[in-house]
């Protein structure tokens, strides 16, 4: 098996080119040009101000989890533990309660979730069969100082919440993905 | 005689030059640098902002303005205060410690003689033959620190030592990539004092002297009656090599292989924290001011304005001056025509760094042996030729 060998030639460089003198003030040329033109105008610039200006995020972000409450103002969760059981990073504890109303049994006395553990997943909001936990607010977690800060309870992650007009059992299941 | 040339009052002003030139000149604008020039200046290359979140909230009606981000620099030095100080294990605590001051004292040290003006005249002024001649008054030195007739030769001796502070704080790190750093330092720096030197030789056989205040003022003729005979006029090859001599000594991109930065972390500083870091780099802003004053002082004219003279504008050869000003508002004509080169040169080196990709190694030693000192040597014979023949 023979081996072809190509002779490939070295281009020619003159003395000028090889100087480097003209590369040098091309190169020159460019790089002032985009400065004086960063100078005066801000055309080119494409840095935004955060936070005071913020990109779009898209339509099915996850963000800050939010519970969602009935036509009545409680909340619609039922305390059936599918999404603290599914969450892969154990971040929500639930502490449920007997519900005077005969059918709604339970109720989440307390309800709290730890946003520094929370993976961003969606599978509570997929699990959970009552439209009550929802990741659509749009909000990402904000650092924070302190780590006690990042655990919402019950009355935070209702703040952010909405009413939901979703039926158990099937009729009206509501806006999956929706801000209100 | 010894008395009254040495008084208490002569070293008073001595000092109060001193804290002028270097506290108010050389130190705030190396330490601004790093942030106009290497931070601002870099983002508008780049197509970005830079940084622009420091407010100097304490004091009242600047509390909201970003003003150009300056206050980033104050917010780093004290940032740099109460950092950690790392020693590594292993390495010699008192190079180690060392290595920063010995960076930065020939960074200062070396302004002791750059003219910022012409010498003071208390008498009246007479322009002849381009020079100012002071009638009935004394010559002060008022504008630079030291008035060596030696003073280039000061600033090679000073710069060389330079080599110093970038290899021992390579070597006292005790880490492989401080000290590859450091090597590459020592070799690039040595090598680029040669063609530095010699690059000079020509501007030294033309002007005859190395007081660089007198070289400034020799600076001052027209050639043909109307083109000011600056360093880069009847010098042009030295101008290059001493810039680009003067760059690889800074170790400033395109010659900065020994930091590294992407391929060896940070080259001869790596294992420098806080204050020893900041020093550092402080010396390395100074010398880049530096390479700026000097690069002015010899090839662009110093402080010279062209066609300006003790007594005003002369356009042409008459004793009279055409435009006269009073003798203060050509003192700061001529400070601010310094400073305007100055940055003019700064600004260049620093554009230079993100224009020219880095150096390979053997291109850098290529570069300095095999075609600086060469062109260099060729240089000075040319000029001593032509010196001597005209």
């Amino acid at each position: 098996m023979a081996v072809t060998v190509r002779q490939v030639e070295r281009p020619q460089r003159s003395l000028w080119v090889q100087s480097y003198v003209p590369e040098v003030v091309r190169g020159l040329s460019i790089t002032s040009k985009q400065f004086f033109r960063n100078l005066f105008t801000k055309k080119d610039v494409v840095t935004i101000q955060y936070p005071e200006v913020q990109r779009d995020y898209p339509e099915r972000y996850r963000g800050i989890h939010r519970l969602m409450y009935r036509e009545d103002g409680q909340v619609r969760c039922v305390a059936c533990m599918c999404c603290s059981t599914v969450c892969p990073a154990n971040c929500i504890h639930i502490v449920a309660a007997e519900h005077d109303d005969p059918s709604i049994e339970k109720y989440p006395a307390s309800f709290v979730i730890d946003e520094l553990r929370c993976i961003v997943c969606g599978l509570c909001v997929e699990a959970c069969p009552c439209d009550a936990i929802r990741m659509d607010s749009g909000i990402h977690a904000h650092p924070f100082y302190e780590r006690d800060q990042a655990f919402f309870d019950k009355n935070a992650l209702l703040e952010l919440g909405g009413p939901s007009i979703a039926v158990q059992g099937g009729q009206n299941k509501g806006h999956h993905g929706s801000h209100h | 005689m010894i008395e009254s040339l040495y008084s208490n009052a002569h070293w008073a002003f001595i000092l109060l030059k001193i804290v002028v030139v270097v506290l108010a000149f050389a130190m705030p604008i190396g330490s601004l640098m790093t942030l106009l020039g290497d931070r601002k200046q870099s983002s508008m290359i780049q197509n970005r902002v830079g940084p622009n979140r420091a407010r100097l909230s304490i004091i009242p009606g600047l509390g909201k303005l970003p003003l150009v981000g300056i206050p980033h620099f104050l917010a780093d030095g004290l940032k740099m205060i109460f950092k950690e100080d790392v020693i590594p294990d292993g390495a010699n605590r008192f190079w180690h410690n060392m290595a920063p001051a010995l960076a930065l004292f020939p960074a200062i040290v070396v302004w002791a003689v750059i003219p910022f003006a012409d010498m003071y005249c208390t008498g009246t002024i007479v322009v002849q033959n381009y020079r100012d001649i002071c009638m009935d008054g004394e010559v002060r030195n008022y504008f630079s620190i030291a008035n060596l007739d030696a003073g280039l030769l000061y600033v090679f001796a000073i710069s060389s030592v330079s080599v110093y502070g970038a290899a021992i704080a390579g070597w006292a790190s005790n880490a492989k990539y401080s000290l590859l750093g450091g090597l590459r330092s020592t070799a690039q720096m040595i090598s680029y004092d040669v063609s530095m030197g010699l690059s000079l030789a020509g501007a030294l056989v033309i002007y005859g002297t190395l007081n660089l205040n007198e070289m400034v003022v020799a600076q001052g003729r027209l050639l043909w009656g109307w083109l000011p005979m600056w360093g880069i006029i009847i010098q042009p090859l030295a101008f290059f090599i001493f810039l680009a001599a003067m760059m690889a000594e800074t170790k400033r991109a395109p010659f900065d292989l020994p930091e590294g930065e992407s391929e060896i972390v940070a080259g001869y500083f790596t294992e420098f924290s806080s204050m020893k870091f900041a020093v550092i780099q402080l010396s390395e802003y100074v010398a880049t001011v530096f390479v700026g004053a000097l690069v002015a002082t010899i090839f662009l004219g110093g402080w010279q304005v062209p066609f300006l003279y003790g007594d005003g504008f002369h356009f042409g050869d008459s004793p009279e001056p055409h435009i006269p000003l009073p003798y203060w508002l050509v003192i700061v004509l001529r400070i601010g025509s310094f400073s305007i080169k100055t940055l003019f040169i700064l600004w260049l080196q620093f554009m230079l760094r993100w224009t020219l990709p880095r150096f390979r190694y053997d291109q850098v030693m290529n570069l300095g042996w095999k075609i600086f000192l060469p062109l260099s040597i060729a240089n000075l014979i040319v000029t001593a030729l032509i010196v001597t023949l005209l």
